[in-house]
């Protein structure tokens, strides 16, 4: 038997009564009693994620802008003010997608970026080798704990348990951070609400769980994680997109930045390539008014051949079940069918985002 | 822990079978099921007046997290549903061997029931399977 990793919440889950699942090697909470109203909550009010398998990688060095221009799929050049941040794929040769991480700069030649928890490993070999060519630094920060705090009371809630030198915060605007020497705090989230992900040392991390819960935020499992993300029209590296995915056919290419041409990055050449020729898919966001949930592996049906859905779930907050699906790129029909369980149900083709702070961004089936 | 009421039977695959007084049976899941599933979100119950025959699927429970089929515990004809379902799938797991009943069967061979698990068989079960 493997040992399973842990965060320093682990108690505060085990207290909790949180059920307890391997996430990625992690044993972490799927939910603490039941999903759904987790994931109302954080619509409704605010709600907190022990997020602290993910991990922090800081950058510096004289190259350290030379080195992530060249490592990373999106630019760091445009990040112009201190403490912005913009999300980026890191690419392997081939153009498929190692990973996907934000990355801040965080001053001068310094920059901090944060990784998915099932990748961190080879994302860190990675960025070891690459970074050999340059005069530059990864060096991973795994003594970070990492507490999101998320929905439309999130800001209010946690910013007086703030250090009094980074409240600061609350002015913040989206994608950006500020840090004293122990704390890091960022307006950043994948729930599609306002709300921070804030690091901390591990040591201090129980304290201010404790502290949100007693100010009425209640811990929210990786369950709902992934439903609210799905309604926000976000992706789940693993899901809907890997190292053998064309990020092109997964919604990501507004993340490629091409237009410096001098700019030469890990990647470029196969997407400029598949750019030039034209991708063979492309993902679109699905809706099943009727009975039944889409789910990762549910064939759609289209007239240019078989797509499949990528991540789908029922949404919590619309009552229907969506989904974000992979399909031909020349399929145009507003409506297509799924086949769950051999039976044909339609759904209706949709932008890939489905509610963003607690409004729905696609029409109901009743509603006016 | 997760209760399991004296009175019912018991399926392998986590339904429950309770008798009434008229002769038929009422089917449910169990609450170590409705644990198991999470959060209910569409109950598909076999139609009133069709025959389901034991060990067979004929419902389905859908969670928010994956959908799972229900079989029939005993043969029978299916004499009604629990209508309330369509819209509070989550009486299932709020109340899942009262209000969240899935459907009543009238047995044609009552025999069936012997074969089916007591209380204390039921929990050996599920402490044999976690």
């Amino acid at each position: 038997m493997t040992t399973l990793k842990t965060t320093p919440l682990h108690a505060a889950h085990q207290r909790a009564g949180a059920k307890l699942v391997d996430f990625a090697g992690w044993e972490m909470p799927l939910h603490y009693g039941s999903q759904m109203e987790e994931h109302k909550r954080v619509r409704d009010s605010a709600g907190m994620f022990d997020v602290s398998h993910m991990q922090v990688v800081d950058i510096h060095g004289p190259q350290a802008q030379a080195f992530l221009r060249y490592l990373l799929a999106n630019d760091v050049a445009k990040l112009k003010t201190e403490g912005r941040a913009l999300y980026s794929c890191m690419l392997n040769e081939a153009g498929g997608v190692i990973d996907d991480l934000i990355i801040y700069w965080t001053g001068g030649d310094t920059y901090r970026a944060v990784v998915n928890a099932a990748t961190a490993e080879g994302d860190i070999a990675h960025m070891q080798t690459v970074v050999q060519g340059f005069n530059a630094r990864v060096e991973p920060r795994p003594e970070f704990a990492l507490i999101a705090i998320q929905g439309p009371q999130a800001v209010e809630k946690t910013l007086p348990l703030l250090p009094a030198d980074l409240r600061s915060a609350g002015d913040l605007k989206p994608f950006s951070a500020v840090w004293n020497n122990k704390w890091f705090v960022a307006r950043t989230g994948y729930t599609g609400e306002d709300g921070f992900e804030v690091m901390l040392p591990a040591e201090e991390a129980d304290g201010l769980w404790e502290k949100l819960k007693d100010v009425g935020v209640h811990p929210i499992g990786l369950g709902a994680r992934d439903t609210l993300r799905l309604e926000a029209g976000m992706n789940l590296y693993g899901t809907d997109m890997d190292d053998q995915t064309n990020p092109l056919t997964a919604n990501l290419g507004w993340t490629i930045a091409l237009k410096d041409a001098e700019r030469d990055f890990i990647g470029r050449a196969p997407i400029e390539q598949s750019k030039a020729e034209g991708v063979k898919e492309r993902m679109v966001g699905l809706v099943l008014d009727g009975r039944g949930v889409l789910r990762g592996g549910t064939r759609i049906e289209t007239e240019a051949g078989d797509g499949v859905v990528t991540s789908g779930s029922f949404s919590p907050s619309l009552g229907v079940s969506v989904a974000f699906a992979r399909i031909p790129a020349g399929v145009e029909a507003e409506q297509l069918h799924a086949d769950i369980r051999g039976r044909k149900l339609p759904v209706r083709v949709v932008k890939p985002v489905f509610v963003r702070n607690g409004e729905p961004q696609i029409e109901l089936p009743g509603a006016g | 822990m997760s209760e399991a009421p004296k009175d019912l039977k018991y399926t392998k695959s986590h339904e429950w079978v309770r008798s009434e007084a008229d002769g038929s049976v009422t089917v449910g899941i169990t609450d170590h099921a409705q644990e198991l599933l999470g959060d209910l979100v569409f109950v598909e119950a076999p139609e009133a007046g069709s025959n389901i025959d034991a060990g067979t699927a004929c419902a389905t429970v859908e969670s928010v997290k994956a959908a799972s089929d229900i079989y029939a515990p005993i043969s029978g004809e299916v004499t009604a549903v629990n209508e309330d379902l369509a819209d509070s799938p989550e009486k299932v797991n709020e109340s899942p061997f009262e209000d969240g009943w899935l459907f009543k069967v009238k047995p044609s061979d009552a025999g069936q029931m012997d074969a089916l698990m007591d209380a204390d068989a039921y929990a050996a079960h599920v402490e044999a399977e976690s």
